[in-house]
């Protein structure tokens, strides 16, 4: 990346290659951004844990792919995964539910700082190598340039499960209790809804979709380090934000406009001199739109949580 | 003795260090429609909001049917065949009209297709707007949504907070109507209002809340023809 390419078949092929992998990246960025926007539409709660989750499927699957064949690691990764979201919620969170909501932040903080430092304990701060997952490592060729096949997978994976996800919120009896618990607690409550229940659901699926992410993240990526969640962690909330923290759409285009953004940057000529700014390029091209549209790409107008 | 639908005795409702609701009983009869009026801040939602368990009471007892409710999570409550208004409708404004009937009878898992018509057959104007969201209805219409909502969960009791509140008085003829054929067709009420003229009306019975605890009771009849009733709640000189 970063040489400036000659004639116009290496521009296309450029063009292409950092089309796909900004894609890609974007994608990756969707899966984390869901449990950001989901937890916020239901609690208006940032969890700032999220990103460290995210880090910790990342881990899990280094761990698990080391003893278990990948069919029995990866679905495991997503089990634990889900496990630590839920356990996260009731343990951290669920306390605080009367509480004022910078309480439950600084919990979400807490939470954050304890799995990294888990992590260095258990790692004992290395940088971990992500295996080698057959298929999604392996090289593609598109329109003429090599790629991995992760990179193609993950954009389709990602409209798959929104779609499910789109359809389970819209279509079904426990959907119809999360749009009703994301307005109204106390309301739900007097329909018969248990609202931890809910609340729950809205954890498991947003660390499931972490969890994916993870493996399709992290393939691409050298090393986890018990950082690794928060850069990724931050991208994905602000494109949660960018779109309109609370939409699901809104985190999917938010996420995948970051994604391409940030690659585009990343792969401009190297003389330019200006890929090392691409994250801070990323953050002032969002605060620039957020300026024109503060309740983001498809926020509601006012929070209108009674 | 069974008979009564709701038996609430002494019930206690306090808010840190205030007292809202302080000692009070009554009861609901099966087939009956009950009123509790009172002017604003006299306990009353706090005595509905007590009884469905969105809050923990300080003392006292609600009983069901003579089965022992109180504290017990909203979600048991609902269960056991208590729907409530709440004050100011609080329909879900994100979910369509349907949706908003259907999410009444979130505990159910049966067909909803015959309770779905008796509803709209109370209010026809629903179910002319039944995909549009709960959000973008009249203050009437929410009011008649959120009727229809708590009754689409068969409730052997269905309470009221204020359904009047806010209303045109024209709209609020029309929910009274609505809750008179309610009642009319079986269901036991139990309305909250402060416009004690229309409640009273209705009412097989009625008790008067002041200060938190009871201060009147008797017939609906008899409570339009106290004198401290009308000075106090029906604007009457003298
Ligand atoms: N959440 C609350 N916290 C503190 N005080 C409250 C709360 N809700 C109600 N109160 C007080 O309790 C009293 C009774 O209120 P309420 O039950 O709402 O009366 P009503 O429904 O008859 O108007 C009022 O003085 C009110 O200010
Ligand atoms: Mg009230």
């Amino acid at each position: 990346m970063g040489t400036l390419a000659c004639g116009k078949v290496h521009i296309m092929e450029y063009v292409i290659s950092v089309l796909l992998s900004g894609i890609s990246v974007g994608g990756q960025y969707a899966l984390i951004a869901i449990g950001y926007t989901l937890v916020y539409g239901i609690l208006r709660l940032i969890n700032f844990a999220h990103g460290d989750v995210f880090m910790v499927a990342g881990l899990l699957g280094i761990y698990l792919t080391a003893t278990l064949p990948i069919p029995v690691s990866l679905p495991l990764v997503i089990v634990f995964t889900v496990l630590l979201g839920f356990t996260i919620e009731r343990a951290a969170y669920k306390p605080l539910r009367e509480a004022p909501r910078m309480s439950v932040m600084i919990s979400a903080i807490g939470v954050s700082y304890l799995l990294q430092n888990t992590a260095t304990y258990v790692t004992g701060g290395q940088p971990m190598t992500y295996p080698t997952i057959p298929f999604l490592s392996d090289t593609v060729n598109v329109a003429g340039t090599q790629t991995k096949w992760v990179v193609i997978i993950t954009p389709f994976l990602v409209l798959i499960l929104v779609t499910f996800l789109t359809m389970l919120i819209n279509r079904t009896k426990v959907g119809m209790a999360m749009r009703a618990v994301s307005k109204d607690f106390e309301t739900s409550r007097l329909m018969g809804i248990r609202i931890n229940s809910v609340i729950s659901v809205t954890f498991i699926i947003g660390s499931a979709l972490a969890a994916v992410g993870s493996t399709l993240f992290f393939t691409n990526y050298p090393a986890i380090t018990p950082m690794a969640g928060a850069m990724p962690g931050l991208k994905a909330f602000v494109a949660a934000v960018f779109g309109g923290i609370g939409s699901i759409p809104g985190a999917v285009i938010g996420a995948f406009i970051i994604g391409i953004c940030e690659t585009i940057i990343k792969g401009l000529p190297s003389n330019w001199d200006v890929s090392v700014f691409s994250d801070a390029f990323t953050f002032a091209l969002l605060i620039v739109i957020l300026a024109f549209k503060p309740q983001g790409l498809f926020g509601e107008a006012a929070a209108d949580k009674v | 003795m069974s008979e009564d639908v709701l038996k609430i005795n002494d019930l206690k409702v306090r808010y840190g260090g205030i007292e809202a609701v302080r000692g009070i009983s009554f009861f609901v009869k099966k087939g009956e429609i009950v009123t509790l009026i009172g002017a604003n801040g006299a306990g009353k939602s706090s005595t509905l909001r007590a009884i469905s368990g969105l809050i923990k009471p300080a003392g006292g007892k609600v009983e069901l049917e003579g089965e022992d409710i109180t504290a017990k999570d909203s979600t048991t409550i609902v269960s056991k065949g208590l729907m409530m208004v709440p004050e100011g409708r609080r329909i879900f404004p994100n979910l369509s009209v349907l949706e908003n009937l259907k999410i009444g009878a979130y505990l159910r898992n049966d067909d909803l297709e015959e309770d779905l018509n008796m509803v709209y057959g109370y209010f026809p104007r629903l179910k002319e707007r039944s995909w549009q969201a709960g959000g973008t209805l009249s203050g009437g219409e929410q009011q008649m949504l959120a009727v229809g909502r708590a009754l689409m969960g068969r409730p052997k009791l269905l309470m009221m907070d204020e359904p009047s509140l806010g209303l045109a008085p024209i709209v609020v003829q029309d929910i009274f109507e609505i809750i008179k054929r309610i009642h009319e067709n079986g269901t036991t009420v139990l309305l909250i209002e402060q416009n004690a003229n229309m409640a009273l009306h209705v009412a097989d019975r009625a008790y008067v809340i002041e200060n938190g605890k009871i201060s009147l009771e008797g017939t609906g009849k008899e409570l339009l023809a106290d004198e401290k009733v009308q000075a106090a709640y029906l604007g009457a000189r003298g």
